[in-house]
């Protein structure tokens, strides 16, 4: 056990870690330059395209250092906000943990809450300024700034490249000597946290873990604690780029095991496998993930919903932040009201749903978690628009906060306070890291900063700002229902919770896609957004004039009604909202809106 | 004797059960180009018909032509060889569409085309007329409409313009160089159709097909009523109330195949649901739309209750209408309009 490693890449996105990782791969000969390809980890079609990675990935590594063999277990994190959910998994496995900065860019917001995250968790932290081999490294100003930060001496931060290769061997000697061996006893009851898992269609549920204590033997009557299911390994072994299979595997070790479980819902991630005969403890699994946005997850078909549960907790599997219950519309019969780390992640668990499961989804209007107390002084949890009480039970609406980070230069101080006011931000604290790198604290709104906050950043700052940002309670906001109406037909799944500041503007706009999106019907369609009985925005389609077309004689009869019949197909995907015809883009028309 | 023609009085021997001897009410030529047919194709023919087939004495017997063929001996031939209905390629009476279509004829052409049938003791002629063409105002369809009322005719097919993907015509129109047709104003030159006509004594028995009392095309409406049909020679379709079948369109495989004596045809044979389906579609297309006492093996009490339950949001909104007395459902003018997408919805999804 004193030469197994257990380590992960952890930095603000797009810093290099997969690309280090590969440099990693490449030297100890893990993976044969056939299979060698550029972040050859991210190996989600997803994450190819968008190249970010999405998904934490093991594997592991045969390294000899100085005459001995070394077991070095690596995992890759992705970077993005709304994964750090897995970072903190990855985190709950190792003893160690690569900081990589790009030394172009410096710390960022990710590269400081990721490092808290594994300080929270005793790691060695091993401080690396990557991307040197790039024009704009500045390496003495990142220097200055990690050690600043994490109060290290100069000299202990390694200098690399993922793309060239410098100092690639200096971080694996620095893994091998500065990481400690994973502690444990092999001795002891059986005791491996499940830290993820996976629905393959060959091989069924596979589950990946790390032993704390104890050695888990091909074949070992296991149990799940949490569930006291019992199992049979029916496979255990350690991650290569593919499985490779084990007789055993010991503690302080990274690996996954097989077996029959049928139900998704039997495996948690954070439980932990011990042995049938002679059990361990539980040992501390995870904390719950907080959702921060809702929305609802429904079938194309209504028909395909027993098919879509089954496939949520499968991708549930593999996606532990993703929360899911049961909810009806009137407009999309049943369904999920779903609960994401943001929009990305909703993104992604729509695009994952499409590709791996072949489901296609129908996603409503995204909230936050809104607080409604009741003029009895209950509180009320409102995830979804429909759970607002009426206006006249309610006494006061409380919205979740924010403490937003945000660091850029100085001379896009003045864009930002512009973005952050105008979302109904209250500008905390400014401070300067350096001479040329502020740190702004604002504390927003949650709601303000789930749809499009990212983005405008980006563009008002040409790039040059890092955000991160943490709850910090709930305060009291004048938030309003604001439903949209199609010919004086309610349709709840477009049903909106905003501030009423916001209301006219969102409303119209809405309306205006709406507009695009519906099909010209035979006959006039209003589009009105209201509160409660006040209309605040409206447009109209026109009637189609006519549909009628071409004649219909002998051959033509085959063909017309095959054509017809693809178009009451086609129908049977939209939607009847009171007498319109709505198609499945309208539902997402909110998320086009800017 | 051109070998197609040849080929096609085989596929009659080899056919001739195709409609169980039942008697035959009506004859059409069309498809193509068969006014380029010689007289004595014609005949032979028309000679092989009567030798496979039992052909009813008052049996309507049309040939479709073009107005360039036409001339007085061509005409009082074939009206002697027993074509009793003529369809003529009308189309329009105006330069500017017919050169828009690519049409080799002349409007005045077209005008004597029919003049000289009537005069060769044609008495049933029917022409086409074509509206929606860019360009073609209001006042110019109505002229279009009074010139054809004018001449004597008894029946008129009228079509809006539709542009099918992939032609030279939607080509021009996607890189812009003739402008995209407008079915707004379609819509409204086929709602002022449908008033002008009947002024004149044309009844709309059909969307697109008016007649003066009595010359109803018995044959089109045979497709319409699914009575059983033969159609003969590449691309036919033919129907015999199981199912549909067509011929292969390419020339010198037809040949071939024919004389091998081989019908070189794809079958299709239509379910119950494809069936009513397909009466949904081609009912509503029809004045009378769907009588449900003629259809009562097809459509039992709970698809005719399914049906018009679907039918209520239509009828709500004036598309169509419920005669409880006759049981018959059908389209009101208005619905017309919307005929394809108003028989979509209330198609049985199968
Ligand atoms: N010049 C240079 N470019 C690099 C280096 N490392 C990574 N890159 C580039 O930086 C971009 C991001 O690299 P990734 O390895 O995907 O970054 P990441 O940290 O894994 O990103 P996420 O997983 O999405 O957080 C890619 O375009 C890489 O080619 C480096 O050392 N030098
Ligand atoms: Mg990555």
């Amino acid at each position: 056990m004193k030469n197994i490693r257990n380590f992960c890449i952890i930095a603000h996105i797009d810093h290099g870690k997969s690309t280090l990782a590969d440099r990693l791969l490449e030297e100890t000969q893990t993976i044969g330059s056939r299979e060698m390809m550029d972040q050859v980890l991210d190996d989600m079609d997803l994450e190819r395209e968008k190249g970010i990675t999405i998904k934490s990935h093991a594997i592991q590594i045969n390294y000899n250092h100085k005459g001995e063999d070394y077991i070095l277990n690596l995992i890759d994190t992705p970077g993005h906000v709304d994964f750090s959910y897995e970072v903190s998994r990855a985190l709950a496995a190792c003893e160690g943990a690569l900081l990589l900065v790009d030394a172009t860019q410096g710390i960022q917001a990710q590269t400081i809450s990721n490092l808290y995250l594994a300080i929270d968790n005793d790691l060695e932290i091993i401080p690396v300024i990557n991307k040197i081999d790039m024009d704009g490294a500045m390496i003495p100003e990142v220097t200055d700034q990690i050690v600043d930060l994490i109060g290290c001496k100069p000299e202990e931060i390694l200098l690399a490249s993922g793309k060239t290769g410098i100092g690639i061997q200096d971080i694996l000697n620095a893994i091998v000597e500065r990481i400690p061996p994973p502690a444990g006893d092999e001795n002891a009851p059986l005791q491996a946290l499940i830290f993820d898992s996976v629905f393959n269609s060959f091989r069924g549920i596979i589950v990946y873990f790390r032993i704390m204590n104890g050695t888990l033997r091909k074949g070992d009557k296991i149990q799940f604690v949490s569930t006291g299911q019992n199992y049979i390994a029916d496979e255990v072994g350690i991650l290569k780029l593919n499985m490779v299979p084990k007789d055993s595997l010991s503690a302080g070790n990274v690996g996954y095991i097989i077996t029959g479980i049928k139900n998704a819902k039997e495996v948690k991630v954070g439980d932990t496998i011990t042995l049938a005969a002679n059990p361990g403890e539980m040992i501390q699994g995870f904390e719950e993930v907080k959702p921060m946005v809702f929305a609802g997850i429904y079938p194309v078909n209504t028909d395909d919903f027993e098919e879509l549960r089954e496939c949520m907790e499968k991708l549930q599997l593999n996606d532990a932040s993703l929360t899911f219950e049961l909810e009806t519309s009137k407009a999309l019969g049943f369904g999920f009201r779903c609960g994401f780390l943001g929009l990305l992640h909703m993104e992604i668990i729509q695009e994952r749903l499409e590709r791996e499961f072949n489901q296609t989804v129908i996603t409503t209007v995204p909230n936050v978690s809104f607080h409604a107390y009741s003029t009895k002084g209950d509180k009320i949890v409102v995830n979804n628009p429909y759970e607002m009480p009426d206006p006249t039970r309610l006494d006061r609406i409380e919205e979740p906060f924010i403490k937003a980070q945000i660091i850029t230069l100085p001379e896009y101080i003045g864009n930002i306070m512009t973005l952050c006011l105008g979302k109904r931000g209250i500008l905390i604290n400014q401070s300067y890291l350096t001479p040329t790198r502020v740190e702004l604290i604002f504390e927003m709104p949650l709601t303000e900063i789930v749809f499009d906050f990212y983005d405008k950043l980006k563009s008002s700052t040409r790039g040059y700002a890092s955000f991160d940002y943490s709850p910090i309670g709930y305060r009291e906001a004048d938030i309003v229902k604001m439903d949209i109406l199609l010919n004086g037909d309610k349709v709840d799944a477009l049903s909106a919770l905003i501030h009423r500041s916001r209301a006219q503007d969102f409303g119209r706009k809405l309306c205006e896609k709406l507009k695009e999106l519906l099909p010209r019907q035979q006959f006039q369609i209003a589009i009105q957004a209201a509160i409660g009985a006040k209309v605040i925005a409206r447009e109209t389609i026109s009637a189609m004039r006519k549909d009628v077309t071409a004649k219909c004689y002998g051959g033509d009869i085959s063909r017309k009604r095959k054509l017809l019949e693809k178009q009451k197909e086609g129908k049977k995907r939209m939607r009847q909202i009171g007498n319109v015809e709505v198609p499945q883009e309208a539902f997402l028309a909110v998320l086009k809106i800017d | 004797m051109p070998q197609m023609v040849k080929a096609i009085a085989n596929e009659m021997h080899i056919q001739q059960a195709f409609l169980s001897n039942s008697t035959i009410h009506t004859i059409y030529f069309g498809g193509g180009t068969p006014s380029l047919l010689s007289l004595e194709q014609i005949s032979f023919l028309l000679n092989n018909i009567h030798q496979h087939f039992t052909i009813a004495s008052d049996a309507e017997i049309t040939l479709e032509v073009n107005p360039d063929d036409c001339t007085p001996e061509k005409l009082q031939a074939w009206r002697n060889a027993g074509i009793n209905r003529l369809s003529i390629g009308t189309q329009s009476f105006r330069e500017e569409d017919l050169k828009w279509m690519n049409r080799s004829h002349n409007a005045l052409s077209a005008i004597r085309a029919i003049e000289q049938a009537h005069q060769a003791s044609f008495q049933n002629i029917s022409i086409d007329l074509i509206y929606g063409i860019p360009g073609l105002t209001t006042e110019a369809w109505l002229q279009n409409v009074q010139q054809a009322t004018q001449l004597p005719i008894q029946h008129l097919s009228c079509y809006a313009l539709t542009v099918e993907p992939k032609t030279a015509l939607s080509n021009a129109i996607q890189k812009k160089l003739l402008p995209d047709i407008n079915t707004d104003e379609q819509a409204l030159q086929f709602e002022l159709l449908m008033q002008w006509l009947p002024d004149a004594g044309f009844q709309q028995y059909e969307v697109s097909n008016f007649a003066k009392p009595g010359f109803e095309s018995k044959h089109n409406s045979s497709y319409w009523k699914g009575i059983p049909y033969l159609g003969l020679g590449p691309s036919a379709h033919s129907y015999n109330g199981q199912w549909r079948q067509w011929n292969i369109a390419n020339n010198s495989l037809y040949l071939q195949s024919i004389e091998k004596g081989i019908i070189p045809a794809e079958i299709e044979e239509l379910t119950p649901s494809q069936k009513r389906n397909e009466q949904i579609m081609i009912a509503l297309r029809m004045k009378e739309g769907i009588y449900f006492n003629q259809l009562s093996n097809l459509f039992s009490s709970e698809h005719k209750a399914a049906l018009l339950s679907n039918a209520d949001k239509w009828i709500n909104r004036k598309l169509m209408e419920w005669l409880p007395e006759v049981q018959q459902l059908r389209l009101t003018t208005k619905g017309m309009l919307y005929a394809d997408g108003i028989a979509a919805d209330l198609f049985e999804t199968t």
